[in-house]
């Protein structure tokens, strides 16, 4: 019953179908929350880029970021990692809980957290080495003691990558085009075997083909990792997440959290009138 | 608001731009005739050097100039002693200030916190670069020769010559290691590697060929230098190459500026000849290192 009301209701966004929602039925709420964000505040020198999130992401569930650009999406991504350690600037306020650990507490190695909390970032960046080298490095410094040949093949394989560079494994990771180099990138982050994965418009690159490879790739990933992902696809949130999270801009350009909650009510009866502008498309 | 914006900037009409393309290649090219004319201007003096060196030495040049010691007679002088130093020299400087210098700059740019200390640092040794060679000359012959009892030995003479091309060193490997995208280091980190990790499987080596270009050019600066081993190694005619750290030693500069010295034009002559052999040595050994470059810049392409 409560399926054929949202069906009514997703007919007034273009484009998106209820069909297209992965899990409706999906009871999300009572699933236990993994990573909470209390009160987090991120400034960049003397900029305040992203105004007090609170946010809970739920363990093995995809949960999908969205907002207008320049609205902080990347930079609470990078904090959840503690990526933004590596900018001088920046500077994180709040609490950022891991298991209930906060991941910026003193006594917290960054190492152990990047381990465990793998990143795909927006821009892809694979190193200078082979395709071979790009996937097994990170499962090399990780301790891997397996094979490593069934394991470029099997994160190559999951990213939708292999049958593209099986034959050249040995070239530069830098030679491939950039959707390619997105792709292996996303395969670098698997073979290190983490337990989030965040992926930031892994994506942008990607022809429809290799996309919808990789949102079948992440609802596959979904029973034994916890994902979050960045997109500026609505469709894309649609199809693949449990929850969306809408971030947008605040009078003084600030990045806030408007609204979040899962991705069915966020995109057919959204609480707040500037989440359902911007997912029709009203508001940019 | 912003269908204001929208409406004045659909004001801007064609007949505002005025690209005057021939115009803007006519300025491109007469900076091309510029940077032709400098270029020119350095191969013509080189030339001039050049030619000012072989002429009146080129018909001295003999394999006895390489393989005999030095002698009163100048047709039986050679300056094997001296090349043998040289080479000494050069290699222990350059492997003494490499280790140094690259250590040093991976500690400031990967480990120190940036900051007041950090740039303190760096204008120090930017400094340190600028300081007149004689003076390193000077505190080799006292910690070194003195404080230490060296002597005026190899190992002063390569431990001087090394703290003089160190901070050159220091400062090209920090240029080399911050070109380095933080991308590359973000990807590093991004898959739980540590920072020793990070720096020696991705850092190091895209920034080798620019470290190793810093390398080339102090050591072509040591091959060179004279005036601080005047102090450290003395003037004396040495007869016989270095057999260890402990020996005496000459260097090809020096034996050049001994020569030139001397009343008989013969040695003029000689002196021009040791210097085409300077010359060819420093030749090979550029080549080797740009060799080197080449090598490591292919594995570490973008
Ligand atoms: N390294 C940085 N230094 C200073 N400011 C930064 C830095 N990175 C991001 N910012 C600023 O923080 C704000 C949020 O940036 P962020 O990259 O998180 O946006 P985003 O939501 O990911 O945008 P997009 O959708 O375009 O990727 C922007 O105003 C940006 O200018
Ligand atoms: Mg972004």
């Amino acid at each position: 019953m409560q399926l054929e009301s949202s069906q009514e209701a997703v007919a007034r966004i273009p484009g998106i179908s209820a069909a297209a929602f992965q899990s409706v039925e999906k009871e999300l709420d009572t699933s236990p929350s993994l990573i909470e964000l209390r009160n987090l505040n991120i400034h960049y020198g003397s900029f305040h880029a992203v105004n007090d999130v609170n946010l809970s992401i739920k363990q093995n569930s995809i949960t999908a970021f969205i907002g207008p650009s320049g609205c902080g999406k990347s930079t609470v991504l990078r904090c959840i990692n503690r990526m933004n350690d590596l900018i001088p600037s920046a500077r994180v306020d709040g609490e950022i809980l891991y298991h209930g650990q906060d991941v910026n507490a003193r006594n917290v190695d960054p190492v152990e957290v990047r381990r465990r909390i793998g990143m795909v970032f927006q821009r892809p960046n694979p190193f200078p080495k082979s395709i071979y080298e790009n996937v097994a490095w990170g499962a090399r410094i990780n301790g891997y003691k397996g094979n490593y040949d069934e394991l470029v093949e099997a994160s190559l394989v999951r990213a939708a990558l292999w049958d593209e560079v099986k034959d050249k494994l040995k070239d530069s990771g830098l030679s491939l085009s950039g959707g390619q180099q997105q792709r292996l990138c996303i395969a670098r982050a698997l073979a290190t075997n983490p337990d989030v994965i965040l992926l930031d418009e892994p994506a942008s690159a990607l022809d429809p083909i290799s996309t919808l490879k990789i949102e079948e790739l992440l609802r596959e990933l979904e029973s034994d990792y916890t994902i979050v992902i960045v997109t500026h696809n609505m469709q894309q949130a649609a199809r693949v997440s449990d929850r969306t999270v809408f971030f947008s801009l605040n009078e003084n350009r600030q990045g806030i959290l408007v609204e979040s909650g899962p991705t069915q009510k966020m995109f057919t009866n959204p609480e707040d009138p500037r989440t359902e502008g911007y997912i029709s498309g009203r508001f940019g | 608001m912003s269908s204001e914006l929208i409406s004045s900037a659909s004001q801007i009409s064609k007949a505002e731009y005025q690209p005057r393309v021939s115009a803007r290649q006519t300025i491109g090219r007469i900076w091309r005739w510029v940077f032709f004319g400098s270029t020119a201007l350095a191969i013509v003096l080189l030339g001039m050097l050049l030619w000012s060196v072989i002429g009146p030495g080129w018909n001295w040049l003999s394999w006895g100039l390489i393989t005999n010691p030095p002698s009163r007679f100048p047709e039986k002088a050679g300056m094997n002693p001296a090349i043998w130093g040289s080479i000494w020299i050069v290699l222990g400087s350059g492997v003494a200030a490499f280790i140094m210098g690259l250590g040093t700059a991976i500690y400031l740019e990967e480990y120190a916190e940036k900051g007041r200390f950090n740039d303190f640092i760096q204008t120090n040794i930017s400094n340190l670069a600028g300081v007149p060679s004689i003076v390193y000359g000077l505190l080799g012959l006292v910690v070194f020769v003195d404080l230490m009892h060296m002597g005026r030995t190899l190992i002063a003479g390569v431990l001087t010559m090394a703290l003089l091309i160190l901070p050159v060193v220091v400062i090209s490997s920090r240029e080399a290691i911050r070109a380095v995208p933080p991308s590359l280091r973000e990807a590093s980190y991004g898959l739980g590697a540590t920072k020793w990790q990070t720096v020696w499987n991705h850092v190091l080596p895209s920034a080798f060929p620019g470290i190793l270009t810093g390398i080339i050019l102090a050591m072509s600066r040591a091959i060179g230098e004279t005036a601080p081993l005047l102090v450290v190694g003395g003037a004396s005619q040495v007869l016989w190459r270095p057999d260890g750290p402990f020996s005496t030693f000459m260097v090809m500069p020096l034996q050049i500026y001994n020569w030139t010295g001397r009343p008989h034009e013969e040695f003029e002559h000689l002196a021009a000849a040791a210097i085409i052999v300077l010359m060819i040595i420093l030749l090979l050994m550029n080549s080797v290192a740009i060799g080197l470059r080449q090598h490591f810049s292919r594995k570490a392409r973008w």
